[in-house]
């Protein structure tokens, strides 16, 4: 077990690495020079030659590899990085300055990480909340019409493009019905004000809950229709057990081990930051600041964000293979 | 349908403690609704089993026996079958039993052991712990050391090697004949009266096939329970029952003691059967000869015998009444052997013609 986490992290990292050096590479010959981005807005668009000075203090005349190495080194130790006549300090870990607001990224990034939790905790737990015990009411009466009437009208819920349920959610519940106490959308700190935390939050969760709980409770009904067909199960009965029993200590217990896979990776994507909801509810996580770095043409950040959502992803599948084997007697990790 | 005196004197005789049938059953019938008709398993069936007494129920896969035996248990879903008939279990009446009276003679009164034990155990909890949850679901008294203490003690008696030890394992760290051994000793728990084995040796390989039987029949002497072993293997059937039904299309065809269905068989079908066993010991002119044919779709059952278009001898039945009547259960020449066949002489025709083509050499020694 620890021998396998080892090779996981150690493979984990290779690929972090990997990852670095595609995105690295990809704005560096990119078709859009980051210099001249950034010194057409210092010099209000009254560039020209100084383009010059940008370029060689960013370090685009150096060879590639040099400015990779520089900049991972920054990633451990820290670095200082200058911009035409300025220089600014990055700490470890420094993943290059914003070119907006001269900020370290990282530390955008840790102070963002918070509205982005909220939101991916609270989603996802209403994607468990609902999802699986509709999809086992539903597994259990598979065939009857509401089973198929369930199904269907999840089916046509879970069709509707995701940005349209958010964006009718909450003009709805916002700006035509201004139901109360929810409509004052966006992150609150929750060691300020835990109410307008959960106020702010609410139409955000309930937006992606009610959308992602579909799909859980697609999994959960097709995996516990599987269990509930099992030869165990039988035996179960066979022993006299109570039905409850014998559909939740055997039916569901079995059942869960796919969803439980499939939430550990929806759950990383989510923590790595939900453009849309974000969007829409003015939360101001890194789905939202990974939005705003694209269209400002903020390089650093985009670079940082699209690592994070490596990293994550890596960091949630070694995660999910673990309780899989936690889950399952029969998978030994080795 | 006729009964033998045998079955009406037990079905009618009250269930007292060490007396009368520990299971009756009569005239069972088993439909299950599906979108094309309606499916009858299982069609008037009558078998009665004393304490101690082991029978067997033989029959092509489809036959009913899987569907009957787990009718007595209680074990179809009431929305999507229709049970009618009786079935009295130490004289409690079961068809129609409320799902919670019935769950306390699960496993309890009855048990059953399943055909395939890897998947018929949960693959997520431990041995002990299944045995461990089937002894206390009906010891709600008993403490959890109690159960554990319970469930080594049958592993042990079930033989397997360091019980105490082997009680941690999961499923999946036994092998199939310690499985069937694991299946068997969460059957037996609590001590149950009536104890059906669904094709308990199936998927094991032939050396613990015979230990698995050994072990059954060890058991049931020890416990004087009552079992019910399917099967279509016919020499399971010779090992350990008493008593058989021979099954087709869900009807009995044939119902007599060990020795009567195996040395005396009245119906073409339970011929076919005994001549499509491979014998190591027969001599090597003896030929298997197989029942030509498919079982018959229930959904549209041939009219008359069931098993009139796979039969070789309806052209001694004078006239079309094979395919156009259904036989009774009549008596067959042995006190107590029934068989459902429109043959007027089965017992001539099984010596003449089908013996000495399945056992030449018993020919010769008789004559």
């Amino acid at each position: 077990m620890f021998a396998y986490l080892v090779k996981r992290l150690i493979s984990g990292a290779l690929v972090v690495t990997l990852v670095s050096i595609a995105i690295f590479l990809l704005f560096w010959f990119g078709p859009s020079s980051p210099a001249q981005t950034i010194c057409d807005r210092e010099t209000s668009n009254r560039c020209g030659d100084r383009i010059e000075i940008y370029e060689k203090t960013l370090g685009y005349n150096n060879p590639v590899h040099e400015e990779y190495l520089k900049w991972a080194k920054g990633v451990f130790v820290g670095r200082d990085i200058q911009i035409a006549s300025t220089t600014y300090e990055c700490d470890a870990p420094c993943l290059g300055v914003s070119y907006l607001t001269k900020q370290s990224v990282s530390e955008e990034l840790a102070s963002r990480l918070p509205a982005t939790i909220s939101v991916a905790v609270g989603g996802a737990f209403l994607y468990l909340l609902f999802g699986i015990p509709i999809g086992v009411a539903a597994a259990r009466r598979r065939g009857t019409v509401a089973d198929k009437a369930l199904v269907s009208s999840f089916l046509f819920l879970s069709s509707i493009p995701y940005y349209l349920f958010a964006l009718l959610t909450w003009l709805y519940l916002t700006v035509l019905w201004e139901a109360p106490f929810v409509s004052d959308t966006g992150y609150f700190p929750i060691t300020e004000n835990p109410a307008k935390w959960f106020g702010g939050m609410f139409l955000a969760w309930v937006a992606l809950g009610i959308f992602g709980c579909t799909q859980y409770t697609r999994y959960t009904r097709g995996a516990m229709v599987e269990a509930l067909s099992e030869d165990y199960i039988r035996t179960a009965r066979a022993k006299g057990l109570r039905e409850g029993t014998v559909v939740y200590k055997h039916g569901l217990r079995a059942a869960l081990v796919p969803v439980v896979t499939i939430f550990g990776i929806d759950f990383g994507i989510l923590l790595a930051g939900t453009i849309f909801t974000e969007r829409i509810f003015d939360i101001d996580g890194i789905g939202f600041w990974s939005l705003q770095a694209v269209q400002q043409k903020d390089l650093p950040v985009v670079a940082a964000t699209a690592l994070f959502s490596a990293v994550l992803l890596i960091i949630s599948n070694l995660i999910v293979d673990v309780i899989y084997s936690v889950l399952d007697p029969r998978v030994r990790l080795s | 349908m006729t009964t033998t005196p045998a079955q009406t004197r037990a079905t009618e005789a009250t269930y007292a403690e060490g007396e009368g049938p520990i299971l009756a059953v009569e005239d069972l019938s088993v439909t299950f609704p599906t979108q094309d008709g309606p499916v009858t398993a299982v069609k008037g069936l009558s078998y009665t089993v004393e304490m101690g007494k082991t029978l067997g129920i033989v029959g092509e896969s489809g036959s009913g026996k899987s569907v009957s035996s787990l009718a007595v248990l209680g074990l179809h879903d009431a929305k999507s079958s229709k049970i009618t008939g009786s079935i009295r279990v130490a004289g409690t009446e079961v068809v129609g039993l409320s799902e919670s009276r019935m769950r306390k003679l699960r496993g309890n009164a009855m048990s059953m052991i399943f055909q395939d034990a890897l998947a018929a155990l949960h693959p997520f909890y431990k041995i002990g712990d299944q045995l461990s949850e089937a002894y206390l679901v009906h010891h709600p008294s008993a403490s959890k050391r109690d159960a554990r203490r319970k469930a080594v003690e049958m592993l042990d008696r079930v033989g397997i090697p360091q019980p105490d030890r082997r009680v941690d394992d999961f499923p999946h760290q036994f092998s199939g004949g310690m499985r069937q051994r694991a299946m068997i000793a969460m059957g037996l728990v609590n001590d149950p009266s009536l104890l059906i084995a669904d094709e308990p040796t199936t998927a094991l390989d032939v050396t613990v096939q015979a230990q698995i039987l050994d072990l059954l029949q060890d058991l049931q002497r020890e416990f004087n329970s009552a079992v019910i072993i399917i099967t279509h293997d016919l020499g399971v059937i010779a090992e350990m029952a008493d008593d058989v039904l021979v099954m087709y299309a869900g009807r009995a065809v044939e119902y007599g003691t060990a020795k009567q269905i195996l040395t005396t068989p009245e119906m073409p079908y339970t011929w076919g059967l005994l001549s499509s066993i491979p014998d190591v010991t027969a001599s090597t002119d003896a030929r298997l000869i197989p029942i030509p044919g498919n079982p018959p779709s229930l959904l549209s059952p041939p009219s008359g015998c069931s098993f009139h278009p796979r039969c070789a001898h309806t052209d001694k039945v004078p006239g079309d009444l094979c395919s156009t009547q259904l036989p009774d259960l009549t008596p067959a020449s042995g006190v107590d052997h029934v068989k459902r066949c429109h043959l007027a002489d089965p017992e001539m025709i099984y010596r003449t013609e089908i013996l000495p083509e399945i056992a030449p050499d018993l020919v010769e020694e008789n004559r």
